[in-house]
C-alpha cells in the first residue's frame, strides 16, 4: 500500500540510559542501604504487630485524629501488619528499580497458528483414530451411548429435588385467621384501639400460641402495620372501609415489590415508603402505589375488635402477601 | 565452586532428572514482560484473590454457618440477650473476642471491594486498548465469567453474617428468584429449603462461597494466566515495538522482584484499610428479622447498579390466565443484566465482524485512535453510572436535600438519554485528540517562546518533536471502511441485505478518523 511506504519510520528502540547506581559506586551503595532500611522498617512493623497482639489491651479506646474514637489494640495490630507487608514490597521494588538489571530486552513472538502440515496431520490422526473406534459405523452403540449419557445428565436434577419442599399454599397463606388477635411486636401484648393515637403507627403480629418461638418464616409473611388516621381521612370503597376500625387501618408490612419491610411512615403526607426500592404507598387510599417500582397495593387486613375490646382480624388476608410469583392470580 | 553453588547444583540436578524442568525453566525465567502501569491492574486482582483466600480461611475457623437460633451472651453489650442466628453471633464473636478477628474481617471485606474494583478497571483497560482482539478472545470471555462470578461471590460473602442489612439483600434475591415465570416459586423453595428465610440458606451459600466458587475462580484464573503467559503480553506501540516482538524486562530477576513486591504492597494497603477504615459494622445493624429493615439499605457498590435498575423500573406486572409476570423485577433484575453481560462477552466477535479484521493483534490501541469503540465503552459506563447513582438515590436525596422522586426521575430519563450523549461527546473528543496529534507531528511542539519578526509580526516558535514521539503518534493503522456492496459483480442483490447494510453502516462509522500524517505531509510542510 502506498500509505505504508510513506508512513513515518520506526526509529527503533532508543539507546539504553544507565541509572546512577549502574555507574556510580557511591549511588550503588546508597541504593543498597535504602533497600536494607526498607526491609528493617518492615521488621519493625512485625514487632509492632506482635506487641499489639499480646500487650495492648482490647478495651482501650483513645482519640486519634481523623479516625475519632479508636480501639488501640485493633489499630496498632492492623498498622503493624500493614507496615510489615507494605515495606517488604517497597524494598523489593526499590531493589529492582535501582540495582537489578533494567535493560529492555526484545523477544520475538511466534504466530500461534500451527503449520498447515501439523494441522493436516492432526485432522488425519483424528479421522484415523475415530475411524478405528468405528463410531460412525456402529450406530447401535452411538445411539445407546447418547441415551445413557443424556439420562445420567438428569440425575443431578433428581438428586437436588430434596433441597426443599414444594411451595404448596405456603406463599398464599399466612397465620392470620378470623378472630386472631393482633399483638405488639416486640412484646406480644394484645392491643386495644385506644392504645393507638391518631397519627400513630405500630407493628403487630398474629397472637402466637404454643411453646416454640415464632419462626422467622412466619414473621416474613405475618408482619402487619397498624396506622391510625381520622376516619374522615380515608378515601376507601365501602367494603375496604368496613375492614378498618375507628380510623385504624392494617396493611401487610411485607412489600408487594420484593418483600422488604415497609418501615417508613411519613405522618404528614400519610405515605408508607419501602426503604429498599422506594415504592411509596398512599395510606388513605388503601396503600395504593403512588411512586416506585411496586405494581400492587399492600394487601389490607380486615380488622375489628372482639368482645373484650382487643383488636382482631375479621378474616385472613384476601390475597397473598409479599412479592409476586408466577402462580399468583392478580 | 562454593559450597552454596554445589548444593544448588545438586538440588537442580535432582529436580531436573525427575521432571526435565531445566529446559522449560531456562526459557521461562528469561521470559520478557512489557512494562506499563496499566498492566498492574490485573495483578491487583490476582493479589486480592490471594488475600481473600488467606483472610477468608482465618474467618472460617470461628464462623458458624448456621441459622440455628441462639441467645447472644458475648461482650458486645447492646445486643446481649437478643435472639439471633449462630451465624450472626459467631460473626460478632470474631469481631469482638478473637484478637485480630475484626482486622481480618475488615481486610477480607476491603480485599473483596478491591478485587471487584480491580476487575472492573482491568476490564476497562483491556477494552479501551483493544487487548481483547484476536488471539485473546478466550481470555476476554473468561474475564467476563470471572466478573460475573465475582459479583455473585461478593453478594454471598456479605450475606453470610446474617445481619439485618444482608438479610434484606437475601430477601431481594429471593424475590428475583420467585419472580421467574413458571419455575420461580419452586426454585425459591428449593434454594431456601422451604419458605423464606428458613434455616437452610446460610449453610448452603457458605459452601458455595468458600468451596464451589473459589474452586471455579482458581481454575479460571489459572487458565487466564496460562493464556497470558503462552500468548505473551500485549504491548503499547512505541519505537522498536512491533506486532512481531515483545519488548520489556526478563522475568528474572527484575520482573519477579517487582511483581512479588507488588503483592506485598497490595496486601499492605489492604491491611492498612482494614486497620483504619471501618467497613460493614454488622453489630450496628442487629440480627436479621424479616419484619424489620433499616433506612438507607444499600448493597455493596458492585451490586448497586443492579439495585439502581430495580429501583427505577416502572411498576409493570402482567396478569394473564391467573398467572403473574413481574416485569418490574424481570426486566431490571435479569433481562437487562443478561443483555449487558452477553453483549460484553460477545464484543470481540462483534467488532471483528464490523471491521472484517481477522488478524492477530499484539500492539495496543490508543483509545483515541478507535473512536467508535471508545465511545461505546464510555456509553456503557454512563449507563452503569446512572444505574449506580440511582442505587443510592435515597442517600443522595437525604444528603443533598432533594426529593427521592426527583432523583428517581433524573435516573429514569437519564439512563435513556445520557448514554447516547456520552457516545457522541466521546467520539468528538477522540477525533479532536487525533487532530491534535496530527498538528503535533506536522507542526511540532508549542514552545511558548514568542518571536517578533522584522516587520513586527509575532509568531510562536514550534519545535519539531522527536522521531520516537512522531512514530508513537502515527504507528496505528487506519483501515478504510469495508467495501460491502448491496449487489455483487453480476448485479445480483446479495442475500442478507439488511444485515449487510447494518454492517456497512457500522463499518463506516468505525472507520471515521482524522488522517494520520505521513512522510509526504511532513515534506510538504517543510517546503512552506
Amino acid at each position: 500500500m502506498s500509505n505504508e511506504i510513506e508512513a513515518i519510520k520506526d526509529p527503533g528502540l532508543p539507546a539504553h540510559v544507565h541509572r546512577k547506581a549502574d555507574t556510580d559506586p557511591v549511588a550503588e551503595k546508597r541504593a543498597e542501604r535504602q533497600v536494607a532500611i526498607l526491609f528493617l522498617i518492615s521488621a519493625l512493623g512485625t514487632l509492632l504487630f506482635i506487641f499489639a497482639y499480646y500487650f495492648i489491651p482490647e478495651d482501650v479506646f483513645f482519640f486519634f485524629p481523623v479516625l475519632g474514637n479508636t480501639n488501640a489494640h485493633q489499630l496498632f495490630l492492623g498498622l503493624g501488619l500493614a507496615i510489615a507487608l507494605f515495606f517488604i514490597g517497597a524494598a523489593a521494588i526499590h531493589w529492582a528499580k535501582t540495582l537489578m538489571p533494567d535493560e529492555e530486552v526484545i523477544a520475538m513472538r511466534h504466530t500461534l497458528r500451527s503449520d498447515d502440515e501439523d494441522r493436516d496431520a492432526l485432522v488425519a490422526t483424528v479421522k484415523e483414530r475415530a475411524g478405528a473406534a468405528g463410531l460412525g459405523r456402529r450406530s447401535l452403540i452411538k445411539r445407546s451411548m447418547g441415551l445413557s449419557l443424556g439420562l445420567i445428565g438428569l440425575s443431578p436434577l433428581v438428586l437436588l429435588r430434596d433441597l426443599g419442599p414444594l411451595p404448596g399454599d405456603d406463599l398464599t397463606k399466612t397465620s392470620w385467621k378470623a378472630g386472631t388477635r393482633l399483638v405488639t411486636d416486640p412484646g406480644d401484648r394484645p392491643i386495644r384501639p385506644e392504645d393507638l393515637e391518631v397519627g400513630a403507627v405500630a407493628q403487630v403480629l398474629p397472637e402466637h400460641v404454643g411453646e416454640e418461638r415464632r419462626h422467622l418464616s412466619d414473621i416474613a409473611k405475618d408482619a402487619v402495620l397498624l396506622i391510625r388516621l381520622r376516619p374522615e381521612e380515608f378515601q376507601l370503597s365501602s367494603e375496604r372501609l368496613s375492614w378498618t376500625y375507628d380510623g385504624i387501618i392494617a396493611f401487610s408490612k411485607i412489600c408487594s415489590h420484593m418483600g422488604c419491610a415497609v418501615a417508613l411512615y411519613e405522618q404528614t403526607t400519610k405515605h408508607l415508603l419501602c426503604p429498599c426500592h422506594q415504592s411509596t404507598f398512599d395510606v388513605p387510599r388503601a396503600a395504593k402505589v403512588i411512586f416506585g417500582p411496586s405494581a400492587r397495593a399492600l394487601p389490607q387486613l380486615a380488622i375489628t375488635v372482639d368482645s373484650e375490646g382487643y383488636l382482631i382480624a375479621q378474616k385472613p388476608f384476601s390475597e397473598p402477601v409479599g412479592p409476586s410469583f408466577w402462580e399468583r392470580s392478580s | 565452586m562454593t559450597a552454596r553453588e554445589r548444593v544448588a547444583g545438586t538440588v537442580a540436578n535432582y529436580v531436573d532428572e525427575r521432571t526435565g524442568a531445566a529446559k522449560w525453566m531456562k526459557k521461562n525465567l528469561t521470559k520478557v514482560f512489557p512494562d506499563h502501569w496499566s498492566f498492574l491492574l490485573g495483578e491487583i486482582v490476582l493479589y486480592s484473590f490471594i488475600i481473600l483466600l488467606l483472610s477468608g480461611t482465618f474467618l472460617t475457623f470461628w464462623y458458624d454457618p448456621s441459622q440455628r437460633e441462639v441467645i447472644y451472651d458475648g461482650s458486645y453489650v447492646p445486643l446481649q440477650d437478643l435472639h439471633m442466628s449462630a451465624a450472626y453471633a459467631s460473626t460478632l464473636h470474631i469481631s469482638f473476642e478473637i484478637r485480630g478477628g475484626m482486622l481480618m474481617r475488615q481486610i477480607h471485606h476491603w480485599a473483596a471491594l478491591i478485587f471487584m474494583a480491580g476487575m472492573v478497571v482491568h476490564l476497562m483497560r483491556v477494552y479501551f486498548t483493544g487487548a481483547f482482539r484476536k488471539p485473546r478472545e478466550f481470555n476476554w470471555i473468561i474475564g467476563v465469567g470471572l466478573l460475573t462470578l465475582g459479583i455473585v461471590e461478593g453478594f454471598l460473602g456479605y450475606s453470610l453474617p446474617d445481619d439485618l442489612l444482608s438479610g434484606t439483600g437475601i430477601r431481594i434475591a429471593e424475590a428475583i428468584i420467585q419472580a421467574l415465570p413458571v419455575v420461580g416459586s419452586y426454585l425459591a423453595f428449593f434454594a431456601f429449603g422451604g419458605a423464606f428465610p428458613g434455616e437452610a440458606f446460610i449453610p448452603r451459600i457458605f459452601t458455595v462461597h468458600v468451596l464451589l466458587l473459589p474452586g471455579i475462580f482458581l481454575a479460571l484464573i489459572t487458565v487466564h494466566l496460562m493464556l497470558v503467559w503462552y500468548q505473551k503480553h500485549t504491548q503499547w506501540p512505541g519505537p522498536g515495538r512491533t506486532e512481531k516482538n515483545v519488548v520489556g524486562y526478563p522475568l528474572m530477576p527484575a520482573y519477579m522482584a517487582k511483581a512479588g513486591g507488588f503483592f506485598f504492597i497490595v496486601f499492605g494497603v489492604t491491611a492498612f484499610l482494614g486497620a483504619v477504615a471501618s467497613i460493614n459494622p454488622i453489630w450496628l445493624y442487629g440480627p436479621y428479622n424479616p419484619g424489620q429493615v433499616s433506612a438507607g439499605s444499600q448493597p455493596d457498590w458492585y451490586m448497586g447498579w443492579l439495585d439502581g435498575l430495580v429501583r427505577m423500573a416502572p411498576p409493570l406486572e402482567t396478569y394473564l390466565f391467573g398467572y403473574t409476570i413481574s416485569w418490574n423485577i424481570l426486566i431490571p433484575g435479569l433481562i437487562i443484566p443478561g443483555i449487558l453481560f452477553t453483549g460484553m462477552a460477545l464484543y470481540p466477535f462483534i467488532e471483528s465482524w464490523i471491521t472484517g479484521d481477522k488478524r492477530e493483534h499484539h500492539l495496543l490501541d490508543r483509545p483515541r485512535n478507535v473512536p467508535n469503540r471508545t465511545a461505546l465503552g464510555v456509553m456503557s459506563l454512563t449507563f452503569m453510572l446512572v444505574a449506580l447513582i440511582n442505587g443510592g438515590n435515597d442517600i443522595i436525596a437525604t444528603t443533598f436535600s432533594l426529593s427521592i422522586n426527583q432523583v428517581m426521575w433524573f435516573s429514569r430519563i437519564g439512563i435513556i438519554i445520557l448514554p447516547p450523549i456520552a457516545f457522541v461527546i466521546t467520539k468528538r473528543i477522540c477525533l479532536s485528540l487525533q487532530r491534535a496529534d496530527r498538528e503535533l507531528v506536522l507542526h511540532g511542539r508549542e514552545t511558548g517562546r514568542l518571536l517578533m519578526l522584522p516587520h513586527g509580526e509575532f509568531v510562536e516558535v514550534h519545535e519539531p518533536i522527536s522521531p520516537e514521539l512522531a512514530w508513537k503518534l502515527t504507528a496505528h493503522e487506519q483501515a478504510p471502511a469495508l467495501a460491502l456492496e448491496d449487489v455483487d459483480a453480476r448485479g445480483v442483490r446479495r442475500a442478507g441485505g439488511l444485515k449487510n447494510k447494518l454492517r456497512k453502516r457500522m463499518s463506516e462509522a468505525n472507520a471515521e478518523s482524522i488522517a494520520k500524517p505521513n512522510l509526504s505531509d511532513l515534506k510538504e510542510i517543510e517546503h512552506h
